[in-house]
Formats: structure tokens, C-alpha cells, sequence
């Protein structure tokens, strides 16, 4: 037992030392991991509102490009939709910086779950609703602007919430474009300091202290939800 | 014509390399899938024993392993743990990575099947006679098992793209196969667009099946 | 076709009680489908100027259906709907009738106030903002100016106390005054009711049928889809009882509740009574 905390307390020691040389480059790959995050959660959440839309559209081909997009969203791994991205286009003439990419690749996977997600949303408020719309003259685009997406908004948050906790997680794929966020920093210190486990637990760490407090307001937000529904029935 | 052909000789052959990569990304979803259900399941029946520091551990580990990215606990297994004298291959260590954290998500999707039982059927079990254990067994798991088929099915898609992660640990499966293949021949474009379709290929059957469990429970409410 | 008319009438249309024998709605024909069932079969009607006709008759009858053809929620199979002349949902091109654009149709059915069985007020919105939305959103009104005439509208149904609540948090009779004072805030020609008092509880029905009255008394032009005999006798000019997707009796209260002719119309009435 002794001998395991001794070797527990070594273990600690190293930070110490080592943490003012890692924090600048950590705090620099936090900012990136951010902006990737929120980036690629922005471009998700502007793909998947239109998709969500075009879905549920009664024009047959709109429908049918949502559905083909989401089925190839929902098969392919964002990893692969990176390196198609940042390796394949090239070739082609296209070329984009890391973090570009990043967050274009990830918001373009991440699109087709929000689009599931907002269409969940969309269809859980009564149709009744769009028709009371219509009554008071108000265009379609108007219905879904001030009756439906506000509603479906506030229906599809705690499924919003955890889509972003998965994206913060998934930033870390564009480490593997060379984008300079924590996973690559992380890998970079692990073979300059030879000091892998403590990197990585560091960054396993920075990454719960960012996905932790999301994942409990979600929660809260959900069971909010609940209770609201069950007044109203 | 011509480049039509080309094309189609220059797929056949990335084709075959790939696919050995896919045999290695369906030991890797099928090794990780086991370990994450077992642990699941197991965790999800622990809580219902309602032992608080038991659960409190439960808790800390679905939290901890739902929030680590799958590359940081990948690298951690593979990277991580030689600190410990622990050097594992590629394989098991993407195996054990993806497991647990699979783990994580298996542990809620069951304990949310099993919540959403009303416990008026525990007690019902409870009045013919059944001990806890049996109605466990015979009552509550069997219909908690159905309730969480698709969100399985839901997990197992996800599984079988989170795999191509164990790329960066060198696991030979097929995005590794076609990172190399692609510094081979240069024909990055083709080879990730066929990649893009194995996957596909891959995840396709199972999300037909989940849509038709969730068309089926839809009906049914 | 229906402009002479309406010149003509227009043109004699010096007093009171001109105006009030002006025509204001006219159902022309109408017939609806839904795939091998016939629900309407044959409807004319015409509504005056400041008139309250009722619409009654067994459930499946047809008369929601009815309701939701006159603007258009649903597509007549055919027929025609005019408001103050104006052809609803279509344009005459030449001698064929071709689908009028969603704008269009939009500004019209702003003539038609509807009021829903089931309110459906939007849940995300307060009660003021409710009623405010279609001066607010759709007539361009500012802000201010939408709020203030929600808030007079809302007077109007005795619901202003209530302007911040959600609709939730409102009873169903609540919910149904401030389905009228949405009707009310886009100004509309004619007020559409179908069973406004239907899905409420028996205790809350009085309360909305006090606020249907005042609107009658004001010379609103409505009507009124109503399973309250009673309430139709005592506010419509004119009672329309429907079966089959068809008119089978319509004319005075009097005539249609107190005195049925058809044998359909006697055994309906004596249903109700029990
Ligand atoms: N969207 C629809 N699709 C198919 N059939 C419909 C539809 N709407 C109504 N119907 C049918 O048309 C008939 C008339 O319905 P409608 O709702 O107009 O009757 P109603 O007179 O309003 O009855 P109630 O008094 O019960 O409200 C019914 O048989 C109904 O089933
Ligand atoms: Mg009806």
C-alpha cells in the first residue's frame, strides 16, 4: 500500500515542474479546441435547421437530398469526412488550412444529427399550431420562423446540448489533420517529454472540466422539460 | 471510356487493401461492443442495488468515460499506460478504449430501459412470489432489453465510425489501410471516397434495422 | 360574374339597412374529397353583411370541413368561396380557375378570424404576444402598437388581467377568449368558429359564449359551428343544419330549431333535447 502511494506521489511531483513549461501551449490549444467546437457546432446547427426543414418540405427532391445527406452523415465517420477533406481535396486544387477544415468536416457530419434532432423537435409541436399560423395570415416561412423553430428550439435543447459535448469531443479528431488543438499538443509533449500518461490524463482532464458542467446543465434542462410537459397534459 | 476503366481498376485494386483493413475494424466494433454491453449491463443492474457508494462510483465512471474524447482514452491505453509498464498492442488497445467508453454509454441506455419500467411491475413480480433476482431475470431485463434495442443499435453504428480512431494508434484497420495506401499512390480522393462507402456499406443494414424497431415501437404507443 | 351583382348592390347601398343586406360571404357550389369520401357534396351558401349564421348537424356531417374550405386550410375539390366579391384561394383565368399564390392566400384568409375547437394558442408565447403577433408580424405594425391593440382586444374577451401568463397556465375557457381575441386582432371581415366551446369543461362554457355574444351584438359577421342549440336560437339570424355533406334546412332560428320541416333536422333536435 505504502509503496503505491509513494509511487502515486512521484507520479504527482512531475506536474509541478513541468506545468508552467505546458501552459502556454495547453491554453493556446484550449482557445483552438473552442473554436473548433463552437465553429463546427455552428455550421451543424445551420445545416441541420435547413435540413430539418427541407425534410419535412412537400417539395419531393428537397426531401430526398435531406435524407440522402443524413443517411451518409449518419454512416460515415467524421474522421474520415476530415482526411477526405484535408487530404482529398488538394489534388483537386482545394486547399484549406487545419482548422478551416476542422470545423467545416465536423460541422458537416455533426448537421445530419442536428437536422434528426431539430425534425424531432419540429414534429412534436401540434399541427393545429401551423394552421393557426396560416389563419392569421402569416406565410409559411413566417410560421417556422415565429411559431415552429422557436418551440422546436426549446424542445430539441437537451439533445442540442449533448450533439455539442459529442462535437467538443470529436474536436479532438482534427488533431490527426494537424490542427493545433489539445489532443495534438498532447501528442507533441508526449514524445518530446517522454511523459505521455501525464499529458494525457492532464488533457483527459481539461476535456472533462469543459464536457462535465454541459453534460449537467443538459440534464437539468431535460428534466425541466419534463415537468413543464407534465403541467401542460 | 478509357478513364472510366482506369478508375474502375484503380477501385478494384485500393479495394483490396481495404478490405483486409475491414476485417480488422469488424474484430475491433465486435470486441469493443461485447465488453461495453457486459459492463453495461452489469452496472446497470448494480445500480439498482442501491449501494450509495457503489452508485457513486457508477456515476463518476459514466461521467468520466462519456466525457473523454475516444482519441485521449485511445492514446491513453496504447501511449499511457507503457508509464505503468503495460505495453499494449494496437488492437487490444483500441478494443479496451473503445470498450470503455462504450461502457459508459451501455451503463446509461440500460438504465434508462430499466427505469422506464414502471415498478409496479417489480411489485407485481414481487406478489406471485418471485424473488428480486428472479423478477430481475424474468420480468425486468427481458422487456428492458427490448426498450433498449435501438438505442443498441444506435451505439453499435456509432461504434463501427468511432473505430476508424484506432487509425491513430497504427491499428491496421481501414483508414489506417488507406493513409497508407494513400501516401503509396497518391489517389488520396478515391481511395477516402471508397472508404467513405465501406462504412456505409457497414452501418447501412444496422440503421435500416433500427429505423424499423422505431417504427415498430412508434406504432405500438 | 358576381362584380354586377355586387356593383349593382353597391350602387342602391345608400342606408343602414342596405349595408346589412349586403352579402358578405358566398359559398358557391362546394364539394370536398377526401380520396373516395365524399365529406361535402354540394354546398351553397350566402352570409350577410353583420349576419351570424350557426352551423349545425351530427358529428361527421361535414361541418369542420366546411369551416376549414371557406379559407382554404383545406383545398375545396370544388366550388368557389367569395369574400366581399373577392374570389378566396383563386384566380379566374379566362374560363378556368387556377390555384392563387400562398401570398395571396395569406393576405385573404387575414379577412377570416378562426376560431379552433382546440385554441391552439402557441405555447412559447405570452397571451399579449399571442394576440399580437399577426398586427405585429404579419400587418407590420410596430411593436407598440401591436401590444396595445392586443391589449384592447384582450379587453374585449375580459382576459387583459391575464396578458403576461402562458397559455398554459390559462383555463380552457381562458384559452379559448384569448383564441378570440387573436381572431379579433387581425380585423377581420368575418369570424369562423368551429365548436369554440366543445373540448371545455361544462362549468367554462358560459364564459365563452357570454364573449361570442357581446362580438354578436357589436353587427360581427360570423359563423358559428355549435353544438348549444339554445345559444344558437338566441344569436343567429339564420341556422344552417347540415347532414351528409349536405344542406338540409336552413332559415330562421325560429323556423330550423323550433319548427323543423325536414325529418333528419326533427330527429337531430331530438337527439339533443334527449
Ligand atoms: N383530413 C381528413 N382526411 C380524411 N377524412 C377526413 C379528414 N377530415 C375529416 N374527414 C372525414 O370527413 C367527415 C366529416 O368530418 P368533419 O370533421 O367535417 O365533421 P364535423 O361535422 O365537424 O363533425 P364533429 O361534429 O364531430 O366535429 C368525417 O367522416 C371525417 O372522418
Ligand atoms: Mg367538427
Amino acid at each position: 500500500m505504502m509503496e503505491y502511494l509513494d509511487q502515486f506521489a512521484a507520479f504527482l511531483s512531475v506536474y509541478p515542474a513541468k506545468l508552467p513549461q505546458w501552459e502556454g501551449v495547453l491554453i493556446r490549444a484550449i482557445k483552438t479546441t473552442l473554436i473548433v467546437t463552437a465553429g463546427s457546432f455552428a455550421v451543424a446547427l445551420v445545416i441541420g435547421v435547413l435540413l430539418a426543414l427541407a425534410r419535412l418540405s412537400k417539395n419531393a427532391l428537397l426531401r430526398g437530398i435531406a435524407r440522402f445527406y443524413i443517411e451518409i452523415a449518419r454512416g460515415v465517420p467524421a474522421l474520415v469526412i476530415l482526411f477526405l477533406l484535408y487530404f482529398g481535396l488538394p489534388p483537386l486544387g482545394i486547399v484549406m488550412d487545419a482548422v478551416p477544415t476542422a470545423i467545416l468536416g465536423l460541422g458537416l457530419s455533426t448537421g445530419g444529427y442536428v437536422a434528426e434532432i431539430i425534425r424531432a423537435g419540429i414534429e412534436a409541436t401540434h399541427k393545429g399550431q401551423r394552421e393557426a399560423g396560416l389563419t392569421i395570415g402569416m406565410s409559411s416561412w413566417q410560421i417556422n420562423r415565429y411559431i415552429i423553430l422557436p418551440q422546436a428550439a426549446r424542445i430539441s435543447l437537451p439533445s442540442l446540448m449533448n450533439t455539442l459535448i459529442t462535437v467538443l469531443k470529436d474536436s479532438s479528431l482534427a488533431s490527426l489533420i494537424t490542427a493545433p488543438e489539445l489532443m495534438l499538443r498532447a501528442k507533441a509533449i508526449s514524445s518530446t517529454d517522454f511523459l505521455p500518461m501525464h499529458i494525457l490524463l492532464l488533457v483527459g482532464a481539461i476535456y472533462l472540466c469543459l464536457a462535465i458542467p454541459l453534460s449537467q446543465l443538459s440534464r437539468l434542462l431535460e428534466r425541466r422539460m419534463f415537468s413543464k410537459l407534465g403541467n401542460r397534459m | 471510356m478509357e478513364q472510366f476503366g482506369d478508375l474502375f481498376t484503380r477501385s478494384a485494386s485500393h479495394l483490396e487493401v481495404l478490405l483486409q483493413g475491414a476485417g480488422v475494424t469488424v474484430m475491433i466494433t465486435l470486441g469493443s461492443f461485447v465488453m461495453a454491453v457486459t459492463i453495461g449491463l452489469v452496472l446497470a443492474v448494480a445500480r439498482t442495488w442501491k449501494i450509495r457508494p457503489l452508485n457513486a462510483l457508477i456515476a463518476i465512471y459514466v461521467e468520466v468515460f462519456r466525457g473523454l474524447p475516444t482519441l485521449t482514452l485511445l492514446f491513453i491505453c496504447y501511449f499511457g499506460l507503457t508509464y505503468v509498464g503495460i505495453k499494449l498492442n494496437p488492437l487490444p488497445a483500441a478494443i479496451i478504449g473503445l470498450g470503455l467508453s462504450g461502457g459508459a454509454y451501455c451503463t446509461e441506455i440500460f438504465r434508462s430501459g430499466i427505469s422506464a419500467l414502471h415498478h409496479g411491475q417489480r411489485e407485481a413480480a414481487a406478489a406471485i412470489g418471485m424473488t428480486p433476482m428472479r423478477a430481475m431475470r424474468f420480468v425486468i431485463l427481458p422487456q428492458a432489453l427490448r426498450i433498449t434495442l435501438p438505442p443498441l443499435g444506435n451505439y453499435a453504428i456509432g461504434l463501427i465510425k468511432d473505430t476508424a480512431v484506432a487509425s491513430a494508434v497504427a491499428a491496421p484497420e481501414i483508414l489506417f489501410r488507406a493513409r497508407n495506401l494513400s501516401t503509396e499512390t497518391f489517389d488520396t480522393a478515391l481511395i477516402y471516397l471508397l472508404v467513405a462507402v465501406l462504412y456505409l456499406v457497414m452501418t447501412f443494414p444496422l440503421a435500416r434495422w433500427v429505423d424499423h424497431l422505431e417504427k415498430k415501437r412508434k406504432a405500438w404507443q | 360574374m358576381n362584380g354586377n351583382g355586387q356593383i349593382h348592390v353597391n350602387r342602391c347601398d345608400f342606408g343602414v339597412k342596405m349595408t346589412e343586406n349586403k352579402e358578405l360571404l358566398r359559398i358557391e357550389g362546394l364539394r370536398k374529397d377526401f380520396g373516395t369520401l365524399q365529406v361535402l357534396k354540394d354546398i351553397s351558401l350566402s352570409v350577410g353583411q353583420s349576419k351570424k349564421v350557426a352551423l349545425i348537424g351530427p358529428s361527421g356531417s361535414g361541418k369542420t370541413t366546411l369551416l376549414r374550405c371557406i379559407n382554404h386550410l383545406e383545398s375545396p375539390t370544388g366550388g368557389h368561396i367569395y369574400l366581399d366579391g373577392d374570389l378566396i384561394g383563386e384566380e379566374k383565368r379566362g374560363v378556368r380557375y387556377v390555384r392563387s399564390s400562398a401570398a395571396r392566400l395569406a393576405r385573404q384568409r387575414l379577412d377570416m378570424g378562426f376560431v379552433f375547437q382546440n385554441f391552439y394558442l402557441w405555447p412559447h408565447l405570452t397571451v399579449q404576444e399571442n394576440v399580437a403577433l399577426c398586427p405585429w408580424k404579419v400587418q407590420g405594425k410596430s411593436q407598440k402598437e401591436a401590444m396595445d391593440l392586443a391589449e384592447a382586444m384582450l379587453e374585449k374577451v375580459h382576459m387583459a388581467h391575464k396578458r403576461k401568463e402562458y397559455p398554459e397556465r390559462l383555463s380552457g375557457g381562458q384559452q379559448q377568449r384569448v383564441g378570440i381575441a387573436r381572431a379579433l386582432a387581425q380585423q377581420p371581415k368575418i369570424i369562423l368558429f368551429d365548436e369554440p366551446t366543445s373540448a371545455l369543461d361544462p362549468e367554462l362554457v358560459g364564459e365563452v359564449l357570454g364573449v361570442i355574444q357581446e362580438l354578436a351584438a357589436e353587427g360581427r359577421s360570423m359563423v358559428l359551428v355549435t353544438h348549444e342549440i339554445r345559444f344558437a336560437r338566441d344569436v343567429a339570424d339564420e341556422v344552417v343544419f347540415m347532414d351528409g355533406g349536405l344542406v338540409v334546412e336552413k332559415g330562421a332560428p325560429a323556423d330550423v330549431i323550433d319548427n323543423p320541416s325536414n325529418e333528419r333536422t326533427i330527429r337531430f333536435l331530438g337527439q339533443l333535447r334527449g
